[in-house]
Order: C-alpha cells, then sequence, then structure tokens
C-alpha cells in the first residue's frame, strides 16, 4: 500500500483518528506522519502567531477595551482602521502611529522596554533630532544634580542647556 | 554572470567558512527594517506604489554611496523560477514572507553576505550573515549600507519612536540580531530547556532553526534580540553578547564534561551517525539533519578526522528539496529526494576523505 498523503512512499505507519464521534482511517509514510502529526499537534494547541499575541495583548488592554473611541480611529493617510490594525497587527503606513496613538495605549510599552526611542537617529535630520535628545538628557542630568545639591555642576548645565536651546530656536543645531 | 550562475553557485561565504567561536556558532546575523515617509506598507500598498518603491530602491542602489560597498545585483521574485526563490529562502537570504509578493525583490552582493529585501513586511530588510560569532561586525555592516541608502530615500523616523516599521514589533531601532548556535550537548542533557526559559527574561528569544522549541532539528538555535523599542543599537548588541558567550560555554563545558563521564557513548553515537551518512542509500531531511549534526559534534571533539566542520551547515542547507532539485536538474518526488540527498551526502562526505 502506497501513503495516501503523497502517494509515493510505502504507507508504514496506519492511525485511526476519532473525532466527535467520526472516525477515520489513515495510512501514510513515516514522513508524511511525522507532518501530519506535526499539524494534529497545531490543531489541539492551536495556530500561534506575534501577530495574534498582539491582538490578543491588546483586548486584554483595559485602556483600549474599556474607552469606545478607537473603533472609529481612522489613519487619513492610508485608510486603516484601528480595528483592522487590531485585526492583523500591523499598521497600514507610517501615520498609522500618530492616527492611532490614543488606541494604542501602553501596547509598545508592553511589547516593548519603553517607548521612547534611544538608538540610531538618520543622519539628514540628525543635527535637530540629536539635539533635542541631548537637551532631554541633560535635564534629566540637572536634576539629578539639584537632587543631590551639586549647585555648581548644576550651574554648569543649566549655561550649556540654555545655549543649546537657543541654538535649536534659531534652527542651527 | 548570470542571475542563474549567481544562485546556483553553491553557496555564499557564510556557508564555507567557519569564522571565530564556529565550534558552537554557525552564523551571526543583523537585520535592518527600514520604510519610506509617507507610504503605505507593502501589506496594504497597491500593486503599482510597491512597483514603484522598486524602483526607487533600484535605483538608490545605484548611488555611489551603495556601491562603494560591493556589486550588488536586484533580483525580482517574479524573474525567478520557483525553485531558484525557494533557494534563496533555503539559503536564509531572503523570508518566505517574500516569495509571496509579487512585486518583492532582493538585493543582493556577491558573496551573499549583504542584501536587501524590498516590498517584504517593511519596504527594505537589510540584513548582513556572517559566518561564525561576529555579531558586531554584522552589525557594522548593516549599518554602513543603511548609511548608505539613506543618502537617498527619506525614512519614516519619529523622534519619539525611532524608525517606523509594519509591525509594532520591530518599531524604533527595526534591528534584529541573532545567531546561529549548534547545541547538541545541551540538547542531550537536557539542559536546553533551563536556557530557553531564562533567556526569555532578559529581552531575547531563542527558538530551533527548523523544528520547534527544545526539539530543534539538528540541534540549531537562533537567539535574538526581542525588544527594538527603549534600547540602543549597541545596548541591544551588548545584551545579546552577554548571553550568547554564557551559552557558547556552557556548550562547551558540557561538551568536556561528557568527554569525561561516557566517552564511548558519545564515539558511538558520532561514529554511527558517521557510518550512516557515509553509506544510506536513502535518508530524509531530518534523519540527515541529526546525523549532520552528530558528525559535527565529533568534528568539534575530535573524534572525526579529516572531515571540515563547515559540513553540517554546508549539507544541512544544500540537502533541502530545492536546492538538491537545482542541484540534480529535476523535479522529484520525496522518495527520489531522499536518495538524492543520500547520495549527496555521501559525495561530499568522499571529497574530505
Amino acid at each position: 500500500m502506497l501513503c495516501e498523503e503523497c502517494g509515493e512512499r510505502p504507507a508504514t505507519v496506519h492511525f485511526t483518528e476519532i473525532v466527535q464521534g467520526r472516525k477515520s482511517e489513515f495510512h501514510l509514510c513515516e514522513a508524511c506522519a511525522r507532518e501530519k502529526g506535526a499539524q494534529a499537534y497545531h490543531m489541539v494547541s492551536g495556530p500561534f502567531s506575534v501577530n495574534q499575541l498582539l491582538t490578543g495583548l491588546m483586548h486584554m488592554d483595559p485602556a483600549v477595551t474599556e474607552s469606545s473611541a478607537e473603533p472609529t480611529l481612522r489613519c487619513d493617510h492610508c485608510g486603516m482602521t484601528f480595528s483592522q490594525f487590531a485585526q492583523v497587527g500591523r499598521f497600514g503606513c507610517p501615520r498609522c502611529y500618530q492616527a492611532f496613538a490614543p488606541g494604542l495605549g501602553g501596547l509598545l510599552k508592553r511589547v516593548q522596554s519603553s517607548d521612547q526611542h534611544v538608538g540610531k537617529i538618520p543622519r539628514r535630520r540628525g543635527g535637530h533630532a540629536a539635539a533635542r535628545r541631548e537637551l532631554t538628557n541633560m535635564k534629566h542630568k540637572l536634576q539629578e544634580c539639584v537632587m543631590e545639591e551639586r549647585f555648581e555642576d548644576a550651574a554648569a548645565l543649566r549655561d550649556k542647556i540654555r545655549v543649546l536651546e537657543q541654538q535649536l530656536a534659531a534652527g542651527t543645531g | 554572470m548570470s542571475v542563474s550562475d549567481f544562485i546556483q553557485r553553491a553557496s555564499g561565504r557564510w556557508l564555507r567558512e567557519d569564522g571565530p567561536e564556529s565550534d558552537v556558532v554557525i552564523s551571526s546575523r543583523v537585520r535592518i527594517a527600514r520604510n519610506l515617509e509617507d507610504r503605505a506598507f507593502p501589506m496594504v500598498a497597491a500593486e503599482e506604489d510597491q512597483q514603484r518603491l522598486l524602483t526607487e530602491v533600484t535605483s538608490a542602489a545605484q548611488a555611489d554611496e551603495v556601491r562603494k560597498l560591493g556589486e550588488f545585483h536586484m533580483l525580482p521574485m517574479r524573474d525567478l523560477t520557483p525553485v531558484t526563490r525557494q533557494v534563496l529562502v533555503e539559503k536564509h537570504l531572503i523570508s518566505p514572507t517574500l516569495l509571496e509578493s509579487r512585486v518583492g525583490a532582493v538585493l543582493l552582493r556577491m558573496d551573499e553576505e549583504l542584501s536587501v529585501m524590498v516590498n517584504e513586511e517593511d519596504h527594505l530588510r537589510m540584513q548582513c550573515l556572517l559566518p561564525g560569532y561576529q555579531p558586531v561586525e554584522a552589525f557594522h555592516q548593516a549599518d554602513r549600507l543603511d548609511d548608505a541608502f539613506e543618502q537617498t530615500l527619506n525614512f519614516a523616523f519619529d523622534e519619539q519612536k525611532g524608525y517606523l516599521t509594519a509591525c509594532p514589533t520591530n518599531v524604533g531601532t527595526g534591528m534584529r540580531a541573532s545567531v546561529m548556535m549548534h547545541l547538541p550537548v545541551l540538547v542531550m542533557t537536557g539542559q536546553i530547556n533551563r536556557i530557553l526559559s531564562a533567556v526569555g527574561h532578559v529581552g531575547l528569544a531563542v527558538r530551533g532553526i527548523y523544528g520547534e522549541g527544545s526539539d530543534a532539528l539538528g540541534n540549531l538555535f537562533q537567539i535574538s534580540n526581542q525588544i527594538t523599542l527603549g534600547q540602543s543599537e549597541q545596548e541591544i548588541l551588548h545584551n545579546l553578547n552577554a548571553v550568547a558567550l554564557q551559552i557558547i560555554d556552557h556548550e562547551r563545558n558540557a561538551r568536556q564534561h561528557l568527554m569525561r563521564e561516557a566517552r564511548e557513548k558519545v564515539e558511538d553515537r558520532v561514529c554511527r551517525s558517521f557510518g550512516i551518512l557515509a553509506y544510506a542509500r536513502q535518508i530524509d531531511s531530518r534523519e540527515a539533519m541529526e546525523r549532520l549534526s552528530d558528525v559535527r559534534l565529533g568534528i568539534d571533539l575530535d573524534i572525526i578526522k579529516g572531515v571540515s566542520a563547515s559540513i553540517l551547515k554546508e549539507l544541512m542547507v544544500a540537502t533541502q528539496p530545492a536546492f538538491l532539485q537545482m542541484f540534480f536538474g529535476q523535479e522529484m518526488n520525496p522518495q527520489e529526494r531522499d536518495g538524492k540527498r543520500a547520495a549527496m551526502i555521501r559525495d561530499r562526505l568522499r571529497q574530505d576523505t
């Protein structure tokens, strides 16, 4: 007897499956049986993907489920709605991030370690973005200095911050 | 060189050479996702928009900054036969997702170390794939390619969220760094399960390359970063490095321990597998992977001498269905494939011994 699945190799695995009272018999070769076995496993455990995990997270997120405003959120640029996004777990275009911001709630924070990018900045707009990041960092440090009563350091930082802010305002950062 | 020559050349450098720490680490890979400002992502974009994007990326690839990095070829999926496409997947140069894209393409450097998938989940997915343990070098190369494209393409970037990607799990750096490891003894001794669960707690993920979880085919595992937002590229690489080095250490210690405690058993297992590979007339891919893993371990433990260590990764790719079909130039049913697979492995072993 040849394998029912591939019809190529001899059937060496024979098994009976009973699903909801219906009995089916299978005669498979070893290779196909293994694949079948894997499929059966997936059927029991359910398919699993990152998207579904994300979708699951969003539905568990009280910030998302409690407010009813999100389903009406829509990205004007590509036309994707928030509920479409919630279903597929993928944005439609870069502008969706802005459009869906109110509905995203803590999702980004939950799947990521924080919601603030600290990595590479494209060189093209590097000047300004890098300066603004530096500014944020210096302000944090300034607060630390004040807390620790290192007022001389704080004063130096304050002056640097002032210069950077002026540069940014003048568009020369 | 024609497109078919380009792909038929048996293997890229990552497959032929060993690289650092190659007794445990097979390869290192860094992938960077980028998208163009204001354009719909490939999943929802109209076909003509995707085509336009492909044209733009093709011309961006002509820029001096990109050409400085080497000779690249753009291979649109629709110009390739189904077998050729599948071979690219088997060589880890494109993803199965790209196969389905009608306007997908891959920009490939001659040595296959650098590549860019166009119109996959994101507009661009740049990849650097190196032999052995070199995640930092892989990052530098991918990063230079990113800089080069950035000269002409306007990437979607937000100061708070970083590089914007189709999936929220890639936003920020858009970077996924991974190392492929051969961990036969951690699997044999069951320690792998502890490691699998521990690694998850530090923002990294481990999974089998073929197969799932600790039932990984050929004992090959990939460790990669999960987090792309809130950590800089350097922090991500640093974390990956810290964990990968520990796993390398564990595997090496476990191997030494095994050799002290159960030398005969290991030798028997390794030599049996070698015998089967050297003489079998039929072998399916699962058994081939298991035996190749044993033989590779035997080479690393000096039980088998005179066989090149790259045999595991070379044959794990070359004995995949599409690769076999391309190599033998004919379509095959599973049984014929098992026969040809056995023949290819026998030939390859004979080359060395």
